[in-house]
């Protein structure tokens, strides 16, 4: 077994909140753990609502923050540490981030181009301007656009689909192995959504990049996912293939999100009655204070209590 | 670059007069060059003459052309606001794109000079070099001692911008693309800082040239340079408005109000047209 | 009995003039339609489509540069009438909060974050209402209970409530007065899956009880799908396509509704979904003819030179596409024969 791309060990990451005589802890990422293969491309995705700590264990995968406990491993090198400039430059070229927003994601005074070509120039062995534009070209017919199209624009003479897909090219350019797409497609129109997320599809297949997708869009994860991780409040309540996982979820809170996803099949019937009953179990295990994954046959594994908290 | 400066001239009626205000007191300042009397020699002319076409602004009780005489004055005044602006904008952006992008311990270290400045009075520190100094005080070396003191609130203005600016996706963007900070704070947060600057500048001007006069008035810089402040030193001490020389009063003065008037005119409609987000409703976002 | 809202060829544009620059972005561009009395009206559309546009000219919020141009919304309430695209800002103001009121997209921009809730409550209601003292706040007791909210709610700050408990607020302050119109615009976008859902069917139950009409405006169609009675779908300024919502989702009769109700993904469904060409046209030159053209699989010549009119091809359906007849399900769509028939 080669090394794997990605080691997520025992990861837990704890914010200090409150003065100096009230501090409170939050603990934002509890016990988190999960592995990316190097040798086979997928799709890993994290479904969690505000306040699951996806956003943050997204930053320490980036290494945009160091968890407070456990280890994460990219390539068998600790990157949860402090790393120095060149270090930072190597791991930059093999992870790249795609973010929420695609009208943010550019200076709005500036011309996209440039981010491209700052990637290029730094990431790539032999930086003269042919080759930089031929690099920042080929990124961009991958992801359905071209350099002529997109030289000299500026931001906002573009849709939000197009933004988007300038960053996920931006982000191929140093040919990453893996790519970190946090909610990418929240904030794109409805009619150019689904060009986005066939595109992260299409880069799994055909280009043998891994994704880690994060959202909390369970119908566009049933769509891509390899595999998939439920968290809430920053632990992990569910795990395991994706379509599995989905189809038939057995953590009280999985079954309360995919209750709660509202769906075109009723279309006219008017079906809101939410499911309470869920809803309040799954506030009730919050409490639980003695818990552990469970690895169930199929390659699942769910979070079960020894005692259920009282109500 | 052209096209904007006549698009501003015919849409924005401050930059129209602003321009023409600060151009011809530029101008006036320029004629200095062709000036066929020398600034430093006195009673080469009949005193105390009232404005005619033989002396446009009259002469003075020292004897000296006051039309040619204010030519230098204003062109040193210029010259010496000029620089004390540069220099403090260099200084104030360089502290306060630092201080707000990097952070840490950079920012306390600079911030800790930053207040020390803020609070050091520079007025009696002005009549110090002065004391110090004496005649050896040109105007470059006195630029140069209120540039430092003109940068401070500045840089916390434009620290502030670039506090905003660190927590923007785009800066985080270009940290993936692979750029270094002083790429970052050059190309990405410059631009966001150009309005406070170019503002901030004018006021600066207004600051300094201020504060010459003032310390010119009293006596406190080298009284022989032809400086606005000198000149009303001058007539000051030769108590003009008492012997009946109204012009040599009035006619700086008024000069000096049309320099500052131009240089706010210029100051708010240049900000209003290169802010980021007036340029950005122009471009039709 | 007569519509509560009638809209006919209401016009509003962004009338621009910078440095020399005209521009005129037709943000609401000639649209027709009606409201009936006790319904929910879906308007989906994606951002500068100009459904925002359209619903501030409903709500009477709007401000220059944005105009009307021509046209008008009149609302036919109770105790009186009024066309809210050529009224003053007086007759706008008397019919705010009580009989016409507005949620909006985020919570924080509607809450004062310095005032507590009940402060803002009564800025809100104590003229509609008519009431003071005691008997205001009994009346917001007894709103809040409907909302499923605690008393203690009023005394907070709104920072300490969470996202979904400061919209569920959100919504109270725009029903207490009981007003006969509501307009919701993106009012569960920025929630999570599993409040939203619950604030939907608080906001369903509540127009259930007071008997108003709604228009929402979201761009998510499975919102859409199970909120709205009917549909509207407005592209580039217009409406394309407006009809019953099981109807809209199962034979669209538009190719622009077709792509937006297939490209859906489902939990169980991995066809792949197809994928729209080309952006949303740019309201400052919109393109000739029908504006969805340059990215619709149908269009033909006349679809470039001549602009289709909204015109009623089924029971209560209409369409603005010249080839509706030949519009079909795409692949990933929902077959007519799953979805069970509408429960009123």
């Amino acid at each position: 077994m080669s090394v794997p791309l990605l080691e997520v060990d025992r990861v837990s990451k704890e914010f200090a909140m409150g003065g100096l005589l009230s501090r409170q802890h939050i603990r934002a990422v509890d016990d988190v753990s999960f592995t990316l293969q190097a040798d086979k491309a997928e799709i890993f995705t994290i479904i969690g609502e505000s306040g699951s700590g996806k956003t943050t264990l997204a930053r320490m995968i980036l290494g945009l923050e160091r968890p407070t406990s456990g280890d994460l491993r990219f390539r068998g090198e600790l990157i949860s540490r402090r790393m120095s400039r060149p270090e930072r430059l190597a791991f930059m070229a093999a992870v790249q981030p795609v973010f929420q927003n695609p009208f943010e994601a550019f200076n709005p005074l500036k011309q996209v181009d440039r981010y491209l070509f700052a990637t290029a120039r730094r990431f790539l062995p032999s930086p003269d301007q042919a080759a930089v534009e031929a690099a920042a070209d080929a990124a961009l017919v991958k992801v359905g656009l071209s350099l002529v199209e997109v030289r000299g624009r500026f931001p906002h003479e573009l849709s939000g689909g197009q933004l988007q897909r300038v960053a996920i090219a931006r982000a191929l350019i140093p040919n990453p192995p893996l790519l970190i797409t946090d909610e990418p497609v929240s904030m794109v129109d409805a009619s150019l959504r689904m060009s986005i997320v066939n595109l992260l599809k299409a880069l799994r297949d055909d280009h043998g990049v891994s994704v880690i997708y994060i959202t909390h869009d369970l119908a566009t994860a049933y769509y891509i996912s390899d595999r998939i991780v439920i968290m809430q409040k920053g632990k992990v309540v569910e795990t395991g293939p994706a379509r599995a996982v989905l189809d038939a979820p057995e953590h009280p809170y999985s079954r309360l999100l995919k209750a709660s996803v509202l769906s075109a099949e009723d279309a006219g019937a008017g079906k809101l009655g939410p499911a309470t009953d869920l809803m309040a179990l799954s506030d009730r295990l919050l409490g639980a204070t003695e818990s552990r994954l469970e690895q169930r046959q199929d390659g699942r594994a769910v979070r079960t209590y020894s005692e259920l908290p009282a109500a | 670059m052209f096209s904007i400066f006549r698009d501003l001239v015919r849409y924005n009626i401050e930059f129209a007069i602003g321009v023409v205000l600060v151009g011809s007191i530029t101008l006036f300042s320029l004629l200095s060059f062709f000036s066929p009397v020398d600034p430093t020699m006195i009673y080469v002319a009949i005193p105390d003459r009232p404005p005619s076409f033989e002396h446009l602004f009259g002469t003075n009780s020292r004897g000296q052309d006051l039309f040619w005489q204010l030519t230098f004055a204003f062109r040193n005044t210029l010259y010496f606001g000029l620089t004390v602006a540069v220099l403090s904008r260099i200084i104030s952006i360089t502290v306060g794109l630092a201080a707000g992008y990097l952070g840490g311990w950079v920012d306390r270290v600079l911030m800790f000079f930053n207040d020390i400045f803020v609070a050091i009075p520079i007025f009696p520190i002005l009549i110090l070099f002065y004391f110090v100094m004496r005649s050896n005080l040109d105007m470059f070396t006195l630029a140069l001692i209120m540039a430092c003191f003109g940068w401070p609130f500045d840089a916390r203005l434009i620290r502030s911008v670039a506090l905003g600016l660190r927590n923007r996706e785009f800066t985080r963007q270009a940290v993936f693309a692979g750029m270094s900070p002083l790429k970052i704070m050059r190309e990405e947060h410059l631009p966001y800082v150009m309005p406070i600057i170019f503002s901030t500048a004018m006021a600066n001007m207004i600051w300094s040239i201020g504060l010459e006069v003032t310390l010119a008035v009293l006596g406190f810089t080298n009284i022989n340079i032809p400086t606005v402040g000198t000149a009303l030193y001058w007539a000051n001490s030769h108590s003009a408005l008492v012997v009946g020389v109204w012009w040599w009063i009035l006619i700086p003065v008024i000069l000096i109000v049309l320099t500052f008037l131009g240089l706010f005119l210029l100051a708010i409609s240049l900000n209003e047209y290169i802010d980021p987000r007036s340029r950005l409703r122009r471009m039709g976002v | 009995m007569a519509d509560i809202l009638t809209v006919e060829h209401l016009k509003a544009y962004y009338l621009m003039n910078y440095f020399g620059i005209t521009r005129e972005v037709r943000a609401v561009d000639d649209i027709t339609m009606s409201v009936r009395r006790n319904e929910v009206y879906g308007i989906a559309g994606e951002s500068s489509s100009g459904k925002t546009s359209f619903i501030r000219v409903l709500a009477a919020a709007i401000r220059p540069p944005l105009r009307v141009v021509a046209g008008s919304a009149r609302y036919e309430f109770d105790d009186r009438s009024i066309d809210v695209a050529n009224a003053g800002p007086e007759a706008a103001e008397a019919i705010r909060w009580s009989h016409l009121s507005y949620i909006m997209q985020g919570s924080m921009s509607v809450l004062n974050p310095v005032r507590r809730i009940e402060r803002t409550f009564e800025d809100f209601a104590a003229r509609p209402l008519g009431l003071s003292g005691r008997a205001l706040r009994q009346r917001f007791v007894e709103h809040l209970g409907r909302l499923k909210l605690p008393p203690e709610v009023l005394r907070a700050f709104p920072h300490e409530l969470s996202g979904g408990m400061r919209q569920r607020v959100t919504i109270g302050l725009a029903t207490i007065a009981n007003p006969q119109f509501i307009i919701a615009d993106e009012p569960t976008t920025a929630l999570d899956v599993v409040v939203q859902k619950d604030v939907l069917s608080l906001i369903r139950n509540l127009q259930k009880e007071m008997g108003a009409s709604v228009i929402f405006v979201t761009h998510d169609m499975a919102v859409h799908a199970n909120m709205a009675d009917r549909v509207g779908i407005i592209y580039a300024g217009r409406l394309v396509e407006e009809a019953p919502t099981r109807q809209l989702f199962t034979a669209p009769k538009h190719p622009y509704t077709a792509h937006l109700v297939a490209s859906l993904p489902r939990i169980g469904d991995t066809t792949q979904r197809p994928a729209l060409e080309g952006r949303p046209p740019n309201l400052a030159d919109p393109p000739q003819g029908c504006r969805f053209h340059p990215r619709c699989p149908l269009a033909i010549e006349k679809c470039r030179q001549e602009v289709p009119p909204l015109a009623t091809v089924a029971p209560d359906q209409r369409s603005a596409c010249w080839r509706w007849d030949d519009v079909v399900p795409l692949p990933g769509s929902i077959p007519a024969a799953r979805v069970p028939e509408p429960v009123r």
